[in-house]
């Protein structure tokens, strides 16, 4: 067991853990910032495996954006502050599917894998990255890019109810929804 | 590097959030659970791409990269909807959600 095997166990020690929390927590605030830890505790895992540009991208991208947007989200749909009960449903289906798929992947690839070694390689700068990304995967990278834009025009227009077909119609319905609601 | 610890926490952050998705009543838990399994994906994919020599170098990484962008579109066009669906019925409980077309006049 070297320093590198060592690292990963406690980062991926850290990342289940939190990620318990994640599922489990009865704060939906403090499952946002579990998230936060679980998903840094990966960047690590990068860092250890040597893929620099990815953990940075990991904590530019999770970290930095979809955990802030996750918690505006939270906030937007007025979470209460502490312990909410209704969070769950009764599960034991979902224990038993959830740990039948954790487990029975965690056995096929301890199968697989046994307790070989294998050698690191340098660590890679993100010059590499970069050539590959411009020079195999362009097409795919430009695809990505239309896509990013449709899932924005996407997310506007679901979110403004004026643009659309039926425009006054379901206006004044949310508008009377949300007199009746309150 | 054993290649068997990544793999292995791996496995089991999917099926953790399996476990959410399926657990969870919160639509923005379930989303939450959601980005679990992508980056559990993520390590998968970095994790081969250290260990297993492929014709193009760094794809696994590439991959990674690809999902990470993705994963922030789902996540854009999933809060959308989810907003959405509170301003609609004040709630965000997956399971009130009504999959057959509403009968006239409201809820």
């Amino acid at each position: 067991m070297t320093a590198v095997d060592a690292l990963l166990l406690a980062l991926g020690a850290v990342a289940v853990g939190s990620a318990v929390l994640v599922v489990a927590t009865r704060h939906l605030v403090r499952a946002g910032l579990y998230l936060v830890v679980c998903l840094g505790a990966l960047a690590g895992m990068y860092l250890v495996l040597s893929a620099e540009l990815v953990a940075w991208v990991q904590v530019l991208i999770y970290v930095g954006a979809v955990v802030v947007l996750l918690l505006f989200a939270v906030m937007l749909t007025r979470a209460p502050i502490g312990a909410s009960d209704d969070l769950d449903r009764p599960g034991w289906p979902a224990a038993l599917i959830g740990g039948g798929v954790g487990l029975g992947l965690a056995a096929l690839l301890v199968d697989a894998y046994r307790w070989t070694k294998v050698e690191l390689p340098d660590a890679g700068t993100a010059e590499r990255i970069g050539e590959q990304v411009f020079g195999s995967w362009v097409l795919p990278f430009e695809v990505l890019s239309v896509l990013l834009l449709s899932a924005l025009v996407g997310a506007i227009v679901l979110s403004r109810p004026d643009i659309g077909s039926s425009a006054p119609k379901t206006r004044d319905g949310a508008g009377q929804e949300r007199g009746a609601t309150r | 590097m054993r290649p068997v610890i990544p793999y292995v926490t791996a496995a089991l952050l999917f099926g953790l959030g399996v476990y959410g998705v399926l657990r969870r009543r919160n639509a923005v838990l379930v989303l939450m659970a959601v980005e679990l399994m992508l980056n559990s994906v993520n390590l998968i994919l970095v994790t081969a791409d250290t260990t297993a020599k492929a014709l193009l170098p760094h794809g696994g990484q590439i991959f990674a990269l690809f999902v990470i962008v993705l994963a922030a579109a789902e996540i854009g066009v999933g809060l959308a909807i989810v907003l959405q669906l509170y301003r609609m019925r004040a709630s965000v409980a997956v399971d009130e959600v009504p999959l057959a077309e509403r009968p006239e006049g409201g809820r």
